[in-house]
């Protein structure tokens, strides 16, 4: 393993300080981002191109009457108006989820949420396709909507999915992981226990770029070009394959430049079938892109667990067992995008990054009038609740024993020799060594000092809060013999060729949507060939020119697609090697490699460099038997296990007493991805991650008023934080490799923001202590924060 | 990208022109400032003009002036020329303090004061800024100029007397000798608008007594001025005690709504303390300019 990475003099190297493979070095798409020519949805203009729009239910929960779109057709520019009548015809009025349900891609019985899909106008261009929205007549009758989630299951709860035979509730499903009896057990004899509702409101992943398509259907050979804005092109091929039935060779996925996705962009929404529909109508391309209120109230959002937490423990603060119960909101259909035998996600690593004596969960999944989803929003398949649940109440416990926070996580951590760890819930922790980070962490920020401190401030009457945060992620979905998602496995494939000058290029299954992986990718084939970054061009986003595998969310790129990509790379070598002896008429086991050629053992003045192997490849060298002229090579990686990444998160607030307004003063996030390949991207990666945990902690929900209106649709209401409202970032790091990943890497993109809520809440609380708050719920606004003050803190739903 | 209904645009080149073109559209016509409130009301189709008449190029209703005792302030001033200019920041500190909590640079480079005490919307900072200080507004119509004072100028929320043939030229400010005047802001987020905000202009009489005081707040449902707490205050000396029952009066005054900004007791609560707040900085800037 290189690490040139801390280049104190050089951020970002560039020229001679350039490394080969791993290390700071600037980002190769970055250019095309700064000046202006990203290539997004919006841009693309096909010949011919149409536009069409939406048009959405105003109400909840009503049943559809009728539909007229007679003005709508006759307004000038209007090429067709589509509705659910006529998606019946085609058999595409519902489509499945990513969740073994249904949902309906326009309204055909009844409407289900406010902003859902009722009809679909083409037109000539975007305006008239706007304008003639307001021209469908249409006619509901409002039916009593279930909104609050816990009286979803009440007996008397309006049925909202009819179109399920012989449903008679809003049950979706329930959940277990661990062992209920024995965890039971653990409990009534344990000295504390400590019980406590912890609610993870319902947030928008809210990308810059909100969702889009251009469909483009050509009725003569039958072929659909679908640019769209998807995290997994690949899987969109084949469901596209499942639900249109198009012959999969005949359908081309593109994903161009996507503008954020934070598993918005997993899913396949209404729109982009709609786009598909609209093409094959009009025999036209058909552009959808739709707007900031229908990407906040219609799109998939995150979270909505309201979860019953409970933890056990001895006088002494030796933490025994967890247990939960929780009531999950998934919206009017499910939709959330995860592996097939986890309903909750990978909500069972609840159990954190203690050493315990027994765990269990439960999940009940239920149906309400809201937007369908839940799916991984920068959270790794829902870690972030779980690592919220688990950091909460280890603080509350840490309250009722009188002890400091940092020194009880401590004291329970797994420890280094017992990696790999099984938890008791059914994973195997690949490694970790967590006090050196929680170490770490504390010496960035001065942690006795900031004790200190507080104390002082506290005699003065002033609101100062301290919040350590200890996260263990669970990223990199993921094995095949455990996990799928609608039946496709989680593995990710890459391709490599060399060319004969010794430039190459890799392609990928993976899809960047802002991660950076044009320079991470090319990076590993730098360090595994010895070649430079810039001399390997990165392919993703296009399933004609990649190979198969199941895109980028769940931080599962490096851990999956970084395996493919470096095994690939080390294939690539082994040939060269064969071709090199050949060269050098000598035997491959005399050959010896260093960063960038194979040399002759004992003699490195003799060898051949990666470029002249290639020039040789496809040149006139006589071959040795079995190997082909060219240095190419591809592999499918199908992962071993996950990675589990960690981290130790501390956060310090300023709380105005008079007005409740928290400040976050400082920040210090240590994280542990194991080998680090671009540390600039991995701390790019935190800084994003740490923005939207304090957005979350602080302002961020999607409410719903009692008629099941949607209060967050559009950035007046739904409050995501700018540069203002966080500190400059103190970020440090540990390194413990994955034993099982190549090159030791685990995932990074998501932990940040899976490690962060929690640290900023523990903060607030903390200051709150002399109010006697133990606990307050997200977001911690100036009213809620002002209410929990005064000894009545409230549930935000 | 969000889509306004069908409108169409003329640019007016002088004030005569576009009370002329105001005129000639009808009352399907609106004048766009700033556009930073009328055209995002347009993206959403909650205001659906017929006509926008620009006047961003009325290069002549942008200027901030003293003349005499008073401050006279174009329309078209952009809150940032508001914001950055230093003799506003001596004689209207509130307005400083205000402008700082208004939006974000981009919006505070378009936004003007004509726009903003127009659209009149109740969590606007401006209007509670001009009401304190007593301000005026001139109103100029086809007929001529009329002159009308800040209570006279509000009708309601969204609402103003500013008829549709009409333009808001220019604010007026008063100068008050041994003056200070304070603005605080609780928002949610930098650049949200304000959960409640309070505002007060306090000036001495030359004992050091209070000679002259004004609260305005914000957000929670007074129109007008904190009578009661003024009165109260009136002809003594500044003191804590004082501002703690002006606080208590303030939240009495008030009559704010609940909504995802915060429940209603916490806006009183917030209408207390600001208003002490705003007291307490008001009179020391009052006490500063006296000495100065
Ligand atoms: C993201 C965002 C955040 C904001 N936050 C705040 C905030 O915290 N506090 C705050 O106070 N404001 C806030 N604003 C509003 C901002 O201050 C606006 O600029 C201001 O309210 C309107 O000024 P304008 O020049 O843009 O007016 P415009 O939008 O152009 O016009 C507003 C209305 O006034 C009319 N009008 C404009 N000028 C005249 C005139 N001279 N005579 C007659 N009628 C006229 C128009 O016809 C229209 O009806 C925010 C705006 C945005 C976009």
């Amino acid at each position: 393993m290189t690490i040139t990475d801390e280049r104190a003099s050089n951020p970002a190297a560039g020229g001679a300080d350039r490394p080969i493979g791993y290390g700071r070095i600037q980002r190769k798409e970055d250019p095309r981002f700064i000046r202006g020519k990203g290539n997004y949805i919006d841009d693309i203009v096909l010949p011919g191109m149409l536009h069409s729009a939406i048009l959405r239910a105003p109400v909840a929960h009503a049943t559809l009457v009728s539909i007229d779109t007679t003005r709508a057709l006759a307004h000038p520019g209007v090429v067709a108006v589509i509705t659910g009548k006529d998606l019946l015809g085609l058999k595409l009025a519902w489509a499945p989820t990513l969740s073994a349900d249904v949902q309906a891609v326009l309204v055909t019985d009844k409407v289900r949420f406010q902003g859902q899909e009722v009809a679909f106008v083409v037109a000539n261009d975007r305006y008239a396709a706007r304008d003639a929205l307001e021209l469908i007549d249409v006619e509901y009758d409002v039916l009593p909507p279930v909104i609050d989630a816990r009286k979803a299951l009440d007996p008397g709860a309006p049925v909202i999915r009819t179109d399920i035979e012989g449903k008679t509730d809003n049950h979706i499903f329930d959940w277990e992981a661990g062992d209920a009896a024995e965890t039971d057990a653990v409990f009534a004899s344990a000295d504390v226990v400590i019980s406590q509702e912890i609610v993870y409101p319902r947030v928008h992943p809210a990308p810059m770029e909100t969702c889009g398509a251009v469909a483009d259907y050509e009725p003569i050979e039958g072929h659909l070009t679908l640019y769209e804005t998807t995290q997994a092109p690949h899987a969109h091929r084949t469901l596209f394959a499942i639900v249109a039935g198009i012959p999969e060779h005949k359908i081309r996925i593109v994903s161009p430049d996507i503008g954020g996705g934070f598993g918005n962009k997993v899913g396949i929404y209404p729109g982009y079938i709609l786009a598909v529909v609209g093409s094959i109508v009009t025999g036209k391309p058909v552009k959808w892109v739709e707007d900031r209120s229908e990407n906040l109230m219609s799109t998939s959002f995150a979270r909505d667990y309201i979860m019953q937490g409970e933890i056990a423990a001895t006088k002494d603060g030796t933490i025994l067992a967890l247990r939960t119960n929780v009531l999950a909101d998934h919206g009017a259909f499910n939709a959330t995008a995860q592996p097939t035998k986890y309903p909750a996600g990978f909500f069972h690593i609840f159990t954190g990054s203690y050493d315990l004596k027994a765990a269990h969960c439960k999940v009940t999944g239920v149906y309400t009038n809201k937007a369908p989803g839940g799916v991984a929003y920068a959270c790794s398949f829902r870690v972030t609740e779980a690592v919220y649940l688990v950091e909460r109440l280890v603080d509350i416990l840490a309250r009722k024993l009188e002890m400091d926070p940092a020194e009880l996580r401590i004291k329970n951590f797994i420890q280094p020799e017992q990696f790999p760890y099984k938890n008791k819930t059914g994973w195997e922790y690949d490694s970790g060594n967590y006090e050196p980070a929680m170490r770490l962490s504390m010496q960035i920020a001065g942690y006795e000092e900031l004790r200190r401190e507080q104390k002082e401030k506290r005699e003065r009457g002033e609101l100062m809060g301290i919040g350590v945060s200890f996260f263990t992620e669970t990223v990199g979905a993921g094995p095949r013999k455990h996990m799928d998602i609608v039946g496709l496995g989680m593995a990710d494939g890459a391709e490599l060729r060399v060319h004969p000058t010794g430039k190459a290029v890799v392609r990928l299954s993976v899809q960047s949507q802002g991660q950076g992986h044009e320079t991470t990718f090319a990076q590993i084939v730098a360090e595994e060939l010895g070649i430079p970054p810039e001399d390997i061009d990165v392919v993703h986003g296009d399933t004609d020119q990649t190979p198969f595998g199941l895109g980028t969310y769940g931080s599962r790129s490096t851990p999956v697609s970084g395996a493919a990509v470096a095994l690939v790379a080390r294939k690539v070598r082994d040939k060269a090697r064969f071709i090199a002896a050949a060269m050098l008429e000598t035997r491959p086991e005399d050959l010896e490699w260093e960063k960038g050629r194979w040399f002759v053992k004992g003699d490195p003045s003799i060898g051949k460099t990666i470029a002249e192997i290639s020039m040789g490849a496809h040149g006139t060298v006589e071959l040795p038997e079995g190997i082909d002229g060219n240095l190419d090579a591809e592999v499918t990686y199908d992962p071993p296990n996950l990675t589990f990444p960690f981290g130790a998160y501390i956060c310090v607030v300023d709380i105005d007493p008079g007005t409740g307004h928290v400040k976050v003063r400082r920040f210090i996030a240590v994280d542990d991805c194991g080998t680090r390949i671009n540390p600039m991207i991995i701390e790019g990666q935190v800084h994003g991650g740490l923005t939207d945990g304090v957005g979350m902690a602080l302002m961020e929900i999607i409410q719903f008023d009692e008629d099941g209106n949607n209060l967050g649709g559009s950035f007046m209401d739904y409050l995501i934080p700018t540069a203002m409202e966080v500190p400059n970032w103190e970020t440090g790091f540990t390194v413990t490799p994955s034993p099982h990943h190549p090159i030791g890497a685990k995932g990074v993109g998501e932990s940040a923001t899976v490690g962060s809520p929690p640290a900023v809440v523990n903060a607030v609380v903390d200051a709150l202590a002399p109010f006697g708050v133990v606990h307050m719920d997200m977001p911690c606004t100036p009213g809620r924060v002002w209410e929990a003050m005064q000894g009545r803190p409230r549930p935000p739903i | 990208m969000q889509i306004p209904a069908p409108f169409d645009y003329a640019r007016a080149s002088s004030v005569d022109d576009a009370l002329a073109l105001l005129e000639r559209h009808g009352p399907e016509s609106l004048i766009v400032a700033g556009g930073h409130s009328l055209l995002p009301m347009m993206k959403l189709r909650l205001a659906r003009p017929e006509w926008l008449i620009d006047i961003n190029d009325l290069f002549e209703l942008d200027f901030i002036v003293r003349d005499g005792d008073r401050l006279r302030v174009g329309a078209m001033t952009r809150h940032t020329t508001l914001f950055e200019s230093d003799e506003v920041r001596r004689l209207f500190p509130i307005i400083t303090d205000a402008e700082r909590t208004i939006a974000d640079p981009v919006v505070r480079n378009r936004g003007t004061i004509g726009g903003s005490l127009c659209q009149a919307d109740p969590a606007e900072d401006l209007s509670t800024v001009c009401i304190v200080l007593g301000a005026e507004a001139v109103i100029r119509g086809t007929a001529g100029e009329r002159v009308v004072s800040m209570a006279e100028f509000h009708v309601g929320p969204y609402e103003t007397s500013v008829a549709h043939n009409e333009l808001l030229v220019e604010v007026r400010l008063p100068i008050r000798p041994r003056s200070g005047s304070a603005y605080e802001k609780v928002e949610r987020r930098v650049g949200d608008w304000a959960v409640a905000a309070a505002g007060a202009s306090v000036s001495l009489a030359e004992d050091g007594t209070i000679d002259h005081v004004a609260i305005g707040l914000t957000a929670i449902g007074l129109d007008g001025t904190v009578t009661e707490a003024e009165a109260m205050l009136h002809g003594k000396a500044p003191s804590e005690e004082l501002f703690v029952e002006a606080g208590r009066l303030a939240a009495l005054a008030c009559d704010p709504l609940a909504d995802q900004r915060g429940a209603i007791d916490y806006k009183r609560h917030l209408a207390d303390e600001l208003t002490r707040r705003v007291l307490r900085r008001a009179s020391s800037r009052a006490a500063e300019a006296q000495e100065g």
